[in-house]
């Protein structure tokens, strides 16, 4: 166990940044997402959730596959070059990792996406204890453990101090390329606040959200259900919720028109839009009724029932916070809970 | 309220009404969500406090459509929006009981969260009957108290007033909240130099995230099918791929609702990204006010538009001379 003083943080990033891009969430024009550290970056670890999640570390919002440029007669395809470099995510969230491990599922099984992979082995994460949890939280619903989440280094805020535990070789690496801010720490202070931690999250409102009934043989038993037909009218079909979700992974492939030629790329979709699933036939999904639907039944029914039972959201809450209709999948859950029990 | 809730029932019993379109509590007393009411029954999850923002007007385009007439509360902002929607057919006015209802200025809780209140479990002093003056914030660490008006969403700071522009019977009292000058942020950037104007908003900008919460909360974009999302041109886009992209969405949509925009507030207020997405539509406002005469859109069915209305007093005809 390491420690470093809160007011040495700044010669701590812009000492691992000199060697690699260091992602961490910095605040612009009043909020707060990840970017890539510079000297003068106003770096925000105290707000607990950046908008946007960490997952564009490793899945960007958009991203370019190829582009094509025309050589006299000969028309010229340029792959982008996949991810080389070792780079650090630093004051990343339980949650957020656990976000990284649901994409994985997608990203890394065979077909294994390349862009993806290259990403995440090429990143070092720093994870963050989670100090103060919000309203909003319910991971450990889903298994998450913000007391000490699971990165190449985990840290705690406690006190003056941030205190770092490298847990993968990786994390071993990058603890002695710090090694000259760093000091020794026993654990005793973390151990304090891991249980200052357990305290508050045992007060929290979503603290007894139950997942029971959803899982992935309950298809037949949820598509169907007539609540649905009430839950969706709020929802206003934008894509807030999915685009601050830490485990949305759904894409759309694009040409865009640069003038002397095309730039194939992707970027991040929606199942809350219209458009989403169109294909030459036309598209299976009509109303927004059936759209709304599938959000929830793909993070809580479908995902589940092609991963080994796992569920495609980790409970960051971030869709609790934004949605402008005040819906979401707490609502969901609660609402299908409460017609079980008047059963 | 129970006044307000008893006037529902009796609307919905009597069947002079099908539904009504108001606010269910949520989760939280700082949540509700707007919802259908259908029957005197379903009343008991009625909500109406400092947290129901949401402007109904727009949800009248989907309600039009529906058998009957929708008992609809509008606070006196909404009224704008509603009669704009009247003017563009995109809301049928006999299909809806407009119930115009007080306002004491509605809360965000952003601007509750950036007074430096974390983990908020429970929040008292949001009901339209009481004063309004304090909110009694429970958190997870404590109990705090705040002033109402500093949790205000910015639109309540420049309220419009509390009368409703159009309405079938007013219910509730309002409350004063403006207190600061529409224009103000506009006049700021107009006196920033081109550049600073351009590293502004390029800041801004490049938060979006392009969810379209923006558009979709807005009365005044009410195309059935947006040139965003259509598939059958290039400028359909999901994402920006470059600080083009970042501005050429919101500019365009701020052309788009030039003259019709009623300045309800609802893409500052939705915006996930905090973009304060207003000032684009105040600008055009400010200049359409100062070449053509104070206009506000909304304010009458049959007012003439200064964007789609030619008269020879137009400082383009005067040009032209």
């Amino acid at each position: 166990m390491k420690k470093i003083k809160r007011e040495n943080l700044k010669q701590l990033f812009d000492l691992i940044s000199s060697g690699q891009r260091l992602y961490i969430p910095i605040k612009k024009a009043g909020q707060t997402n990840y970017g890539i550290y510079a000297a003068d970056s106003r770096v925000d670890l105290d707000t607990l959730k950046t908008v946007k999640s960490s997952k564009e570390a490793f899945f960007p919002q958009s991203e370019t596959l190829y582009t094509v440029t025309k050589e006299n007669r000969k028309i010229k395809i340029t792959q982008q070059e996949l991810e080389g470099e070792d780079f650090v995510l630093f004051g990343v969230r339980g949650c957020d990792i656990k976000g990284a491990q649901v994409l994985d599922r997608v990203f890394l099984s065979s077909p294994v996406d390349s862009f993806y992979e290259a990403r995440r082995n090429h990143g070092i994460i720093v994870a963050l204890a989670c100090s103060e949890p919000e309203e909003s939280c319910f991971c450990t619903t889903f298994g998450v453990d913000p007391t000490e989440p699971e990165g190449d280094v985990t840290t705690w805020f406690k006190g003056e101090y941030l205190y770092w535990k490298a847990n993968t070789e990786k994390g071993e690496r990058l603890t002695a390329l710090c090694s000259e801010l760093l000091t020794d720490a026993d654990e005793a202070a973390v151990e304090e606040e891991k249980e200052s931690i357990k305290a508050i999250l045992s007060r929290l409102p979503y603290a007894d959200l139950s997942l029971e009934s959803w899982h992935g043989d309950a298809t037949n038993e949820k598509f169907g259900s007539e609540l649905w037909k009430e839950l969706y009218k709020p929802c206003l079909a934008c894509g807030t919720c999915t685009f601050v979700c830490p485990t949305c992974q759904c894409y759309d492939l694009k040409d865009y028109d640069t003038g002397s030629g095309v730039q194939r790329y992707r970027c991040w979709d929606s199942c809350m839009y219209s458009d989403f699933t169109m294909m030459a036939h036309g598209n299976n999904r009509t109303s927004q009724m059936q759209r709304f639907r599938q959000r929830f039944m793909h993070k809580l029914v479908y995902f589940p029932a092609n991963n080994d039972g796992m569920y495609s959201c980790v409970g960051c809450g971030r869709c609790v916070d934004k949605c402008p209709a005040s819906t979401n999948i707490v609502k969901v859950i609660k609402a299908f809970s409460k017609e079980v029990n008047s059963k | 309220m129970q006044e307000l809730i008893s006037r529902l029932k009796e609307l919905l019993e009597s069947g002079s009404v099908q539904r009504v379109l108001g606010w269910k509590k949520g989760d939280f007393t700082f949540n509700p969500e707007p919802a259908y009411f259908n029957s005197a029954e379903e009343l008991s999850e009625f909500v109406y406090d400092g947290f129901c923002g949401a402007n109904l007007s727009k949800y009248m385009i989907k309600a039009s459509n529906l058998e009957g007439v929708t008992a609809v509360l509008l606070k006196p902002c909404d009224t704008y929006s509603f009669n704009q929607l009247i003017k563009e057919h995109r809301v049928i006015r006999e299909k809806a009981y407009i119930i115009g209802i007080g306002c004491k200025g509605k809360l965000s809780l952003d601007a509750i969260k950036a007074q430096g209140v974390k983990g908020i479990t429970d929040i008292k002093g949001a009901e339209i009957d009481g004063d309004c003056n304090e909110l009694k914030v429970e958190t997870l660490y404590g109990e705090k108290t705040v002033s109402y008006k500093d949790s205000m969403l910015e639109r309540c700071h420049v309220c419009k007033g509390k009368e409703h522009m159009i309405y079938d019977e007013l219910m509730l009292e309002s409350a004063d909240t403006l207190d600061a000058d529409r224009f103000t942020d506009v006049e700021i950037i107009e006196n920033l130099t081109s550049e600073d104007k351009f590293t502004y908003f390029q800041r801004e900008l490049s938060k979006c995230i392009r969810c379209n919460a923006c558009r979709n909360v807005c009365p005044a974009c009410s195309c059935r099918k947006c040139v965003f999302d259509s598939t059958k041109f290039d400028s359909e886009q999901k994402a920006n791929v470059d600080p083009f992209h970042e501005s050429m969405f919101h500019i365009i949509r701020a052309f788009h609702v030039a003259g019709r925009c009623t300045d309800c507030g609802e893409c500052s207020r939705v915006c996930p990204q905090g973009i304060p997405l207003h000032l684009f539509n105040r600008k055009f406002i400010k200049d359409i006010n100062e070449y053509y005469g104070v206009f506000q859109a909304g304010e009458d069915i049959g007012q003439t538009s200064p964007l789609t209305d030619y008269t020879l007093d137009d400082m383009e005809a005067e040009e032209r001379r």
